[in-house]
């Protein structure tokens, strides 16, 4: 016999359970729901979209009666538990309907709190919570006029504008003198006071409102200080308060909300809750977003895993008034201990705040560009130590050269057609259609079903205003985020158990780890293999299935499966003879494209792969060997003419270079890593936006690191100066190798610096010399190992080679 | 009835990996999973034609090396949210050879 699970309460916290529920033990429970409400499980957060007439409550439904039939619930709507005999173990409606459990799951959320004045029981006395409430409001807007809404918060905001929308003459009464306060800092609350004005909204701040006026019905309103409102209705926004009437009347304790342990347990073992009618460590929440990590939580352990503790969650507030960006998190006021950075520009209405506690962001507010309230949350919840670029904090993540979206950043403004995604071709309406359609509610399941964001990445803050101004924000905020969904480890702690434990194979670290899947995905197994090599790159083998197939192939795969060949050419140097075998490969294995690469390289692109050993096989009897432009990896080494030629160089920035690709070629890195030198400071080799750049000086070399010309353009910064080519040598290897042995797999080193700090760096690789020397020998250790053309390899052995040829050629089938 | 036609050992095909069969309507991508079972698909992604063959295998799916749809080598069928389906051909293995049918 299965177990009976009954949920109470047919919302999004409870249902989320169940989905969750269901993905890891679809067949545990029978499972039954009790709905107060006569609906399917539909999305509260979108209610506002409804009142304005953007959406329609089909298209808000989350889960239809299909959903509940696939998965055999038996579904009671309209029928509120008023009764849990938790001695029998089970549940009552109103209308007399039983229920028995040997689980219960309170998911009851919260009420509106409705003023202890006078009057407030009267006809048109509403709150704002669910349906019923919006289909009088739609009501009242056909036959009345006047509209007043208590609360100037994120809510009561949201339906005076949909009352504004729907033709009624709002005013909105708050009670102190800053809207939203909860969310936005004075300044802020007053420019959105003025684009609300704009819309036709009205205020009356600083108002106590003492009575409700009218018979029968509402006819206004009175307040503390003598005046009076007409009003044919009254919103109540003020709040709401954890829904836990039935819990208290069964014993259950409760404080504000009902109290539950970091497994979502209350103090009846047999009942867990999650919601917003529950308090988790002293907190309780009204957003979506821990209550989807609460969701996870509580499944894992109604699934009788028992892993998986909810440790609170850290919630950021969008608004959802089309055309209006805000943005708060965290202490957005600040406090003694903390100052604030402040950008203001009232002409163009945008407004920034950032509140830094000892250099780390504990808050931040914005107005009318928020585009990088995502960048500055992580930072929030990271913890990241801001002094390294405190001076430009305020003009965001991405301030210089951003390609692929046109520069846009705020995405309320763009029209429906605008291309969010220059990648992969999304527009904004696609996006908005589909988190509406498919009920999406995360920046992964947009990334999943819509592709915007989901390849290069420089959309990303769009798309997260883009699903924050149609549904809210609902992104996950874990604490820590899980390296992929094999596992709950962090990069970080992955990293620590294979060098802490000498875990040498990709088998022996996931069995070590409890790796939920057999053998990974293709986005852990890569990153698996790369920690394990760099970390023993002596004791350890090389796993070529877990590579991403350029990797594997030792070139890079294009559109049409054929594939480029580079071949390495020394700090750009070549020679007619070097020139004369590539002339004659390209001849004879046909191939169409010869191409100058942006690295100083000449590429030949739509090489077939059974050809690639062939063609490898002539460049090596030329002296070539691999370039390595496929790979996590060395890249190239660019250089200027230097010294030796040019009437500027005061430098041998060529020579330089040659040593240095020719110390660094073959090594593998968590992404791509481009090297230049530049003979001045001119700086024709471009070395300001490497990954590590040489510009060379009269009286030595300036080392820089972590510049990037890629999706977010960046340039470097000073790591320090030195006098001699070997000091250089040394410099450069060490920081290659502790960039090898702490950046997450597939960051490159602009972010990787922009999370560890410059100065970190500056003391990992300057200040502590006999720490620079140790890394310096290991990255010469490894290279030991690894610095051997794979090219040459392949050709060389029959059982590599045969595996880029087709295991059999069907010439008639 | 099913024409089986051999292709080769199942050791030539790497675990967790595939290798190609030509044919004159286009290659076939057998595939070879950590615990030896053993799939053939059309090397062709139903999203933009990426030669599956080339992907990463990770349990029994397949990830498309152009733009990393999951396919199922089974069925075929791209994983949710994706949609689409690569043809799926009968394979067996007998004594450790590799037999397709078309």
């Amino acid at each position: 016999m299965k177990q009976k699970l009954v949920l109470v309460g047919n919302g999004m916290a409870g249902v989320r359970t169940l989905e969750e529920l269901f993905k890891i033990a679809p067949d545990k429970y029978d499972v039954t729901v009790f709905g107060a409400e006569p609906h399917c499980n539909y999305n509260r957060i979108m209610l506002s979209p409804v009142l304005a007439g953007e959406k329609t409550i089909d298209d808000i439904i989350l889960n239809s009666q299909q959903w509940y039939d696939e998965h055999n619930i038996t579904l009671h709507v309209g029928k509120k538990i008023v009764h849990i005999d938790r001695k029998a173990q089970k549940v009552i409606a109103d209308d007399g309907t039983e229920a028995k459990y040997d689980r219960l799951l309170l998911a009851t959320g919260s009420n509106p709190f409705i003023l202890p004045i006078p009057g407030n029981d009267k006809e048109g006395v509403i709150g704002f919570r669910d349906i019923k409430d919006v289909d009088t409001m739609l009501d009242c807007a056909k036959k009345y006029k006047k509209a007043a809404v208590i609360g100037g918060g994120l809510l009561g905001l949201e339906a005076a504008n949909g009352l504004v929308l729907n033709g009624m003459d709002v005013t909105v009464i708050h009670l102190g003198s800053t809207l939203m306060e909860m969310q936005m800092d004075g300044i802020s609350g007053a420019m959105l006071k003025s684009s609300l004005e704009e819309r036709g909204l009205k205020f009356r701040m600083t108002s106590v409102t003492t009575d409700i006026l009218g018979d029968e019905r509402v006819t206004g309103l009175k307040f503390a200080d003598g005046g009076e409102l007409e009003a044919d209705l009254v919103v109540m926004a003020a709040g709401i308060r954890p829904n836990i009437e039935l819990a208290k009347k069964a014993g259950i304790h409760c404080e504000r909300g009902i109290v539950v342990n970091d497994t979502m347990q209350t103090f009846d073992p047999k009942i867990y809750s999650v919601g917003e009618c529950v308090q988790h460590r002293g907190q309780t929440y009204g957003l979506v977003a821990p209550l989807f990590e609460q969701a996870k939580v509580c499944a894992n352990h109604l699934a009788g895993y028992g892993i998986g503790m909810y440790q609170g969650s850290v919630t950021s507030t969008k608004l959802k008034v089309t055309g209006i960006d805000l943005f708060s998190a965290g202490n957005f006021n600040g406090d003694d201990t903390t100052e604030d950075v402040v950008m203001k520009d009232a002409a163009r209405g945008v407004y920034k705040k950032v509140v830094l506690r000892d250099n780390k962001i504990v808050g931040a507010v914005m107005y009318g560009d928020t585009v990088d309230g995502a960048w500055y949350f992580q930072m929030l919840r990271d913890e990241t130590d801001v002094s390294d670029f405190r001076q430009h904090l305020m003009f965001g993540q991405a301030h210089l050269g951003d390609s692929g979206h046109g520069g846009a950043n705020a995405a309320s403004a763009l029209p429906d057609n605008a291309e969010i995604c220059g990648c992969n071709g999304v527009c904004k309406k696609t996006i908005v259609d589909t988190i509406v359609s498919q009920g999406l509610f995360t920046l992964d399941e947009v990334k999943a079903h819509t592709k915007a964001a989901a390849s290069c990445g420089s959309c990303t803050g769009l798309v997260e205003q883009i699903l924050a101004s149609t549904v809210g924000d609902y992104s996950d905020t874990p604490k820590k985020k899980a390296m992929c969904g094999c596992t709950d480890h962090t990069h970080d702690e992955v990293r620590a158990a294979i060098r802490d434990n000498k875990l040498t194979s990709i088998p022996q670290a996931m069995s070590f780890l409890d790796w939920r899947t057999k053998d990974g995905c293709a986005s852990c197994r890569p990153a698996l293999n790369y920690y394990i090599i760099s970390a023993w790159p002596k004791e350890s083998q090389d796993d070529p299935q877990s590579r991403f197939i350029n990797e594997r192939a030792h070139a890079n795969i294009q559109k049409d499966g054929t594939y480029s060949v580079i071949p390495r050419m020394w700090g750009g140097l070549t020679t007619p003879d070097e020139l004369r075998a590539i002339a004659n490969v390209a001849d004879k294995f046909k191939i169409p494209t010869v191409k100058v690469t942006g690295g100083q390289r000449i590429d030949l692109l739509g090489v077939k792969k059974e050809d690639l050993p062939l063609v490898w096989a002539d460049l090596n009897a030329a002296g070539m060997v691999s370039g390595h432009g496929y790979g996590k990896s060395l890249r190239t080494v660019k250089t200027c003419v230097g010294s030796e030629w040019c009437r500027f160089g005061t430098q041998d920035s060529t020579g330089l270079g040659v040593k240095i690709e020719k110390m660094t070629w073959g090594s593998w890195t968590p992404h791509k890593y481009k090297i230049a030198v530049s003979g001045c400071p001119r700086n024709c080799a471009e070395a300001t936006i490497k990954d590590f750049g040489v510009v060379c000086v009269d009286s030595g070399y300036e080392l820089h690191v972590g510049g990037n010309g890629g999706i977010h353009v960046k340039a470097t910064e000073l790591l320090c100066r030195v006098t001699t080519e070997e000091e250089v040598l040394e410099y450069c290897g060490a920081f290659m190798q502790v960039y090898r042995e702490e950046a997450h797999y597939l960051e490159r080193t602009a972010p990787w610096i922009e999370r560890v700090g410059l100065s970190y760096a500056k003391q990992r690789v300057v200040e502590d010399e006999k720490g620079r020397k140790e890394l310096y020998a290991r990255f010469l250790e490894s290279q030991e190992v690894y610095q051997v053309d794979p090219w040459a390899d392949a050709v060389a052995k029959d059982e590599v080679r045969e595996h880029y040829i087709p295991i059999k050629k069907l010439a008639n089938a | 009835m099913s024409n089986w036609i051999e292709i080769g050992k199942v050791e030539e095909i790497p675990k967790q990996g595939a290798r190609v069969v030509e044919t004159a309507k286009g290659d076939i991508g057998i595939f070879r999973t950590l615990d030896d079972e053993v799939f053939a698909l059309r090397d062709r992604c139903p999203h933009k034609n990426g030669p599956l063959s080339q992907g990463i295998v990770h349990g029994r799916r397949v990830t498309c090396p152009l733009h990393n749809w999951k396919i199922e080598l089974e069925s075929g069928e791209a994983v949710a949210p994706d949609k689409g389906c690569a043809a799926s051909y009968p394979v067996k293995v007998e004594n450790g050879v590799v037999y397709l049918s078309l």
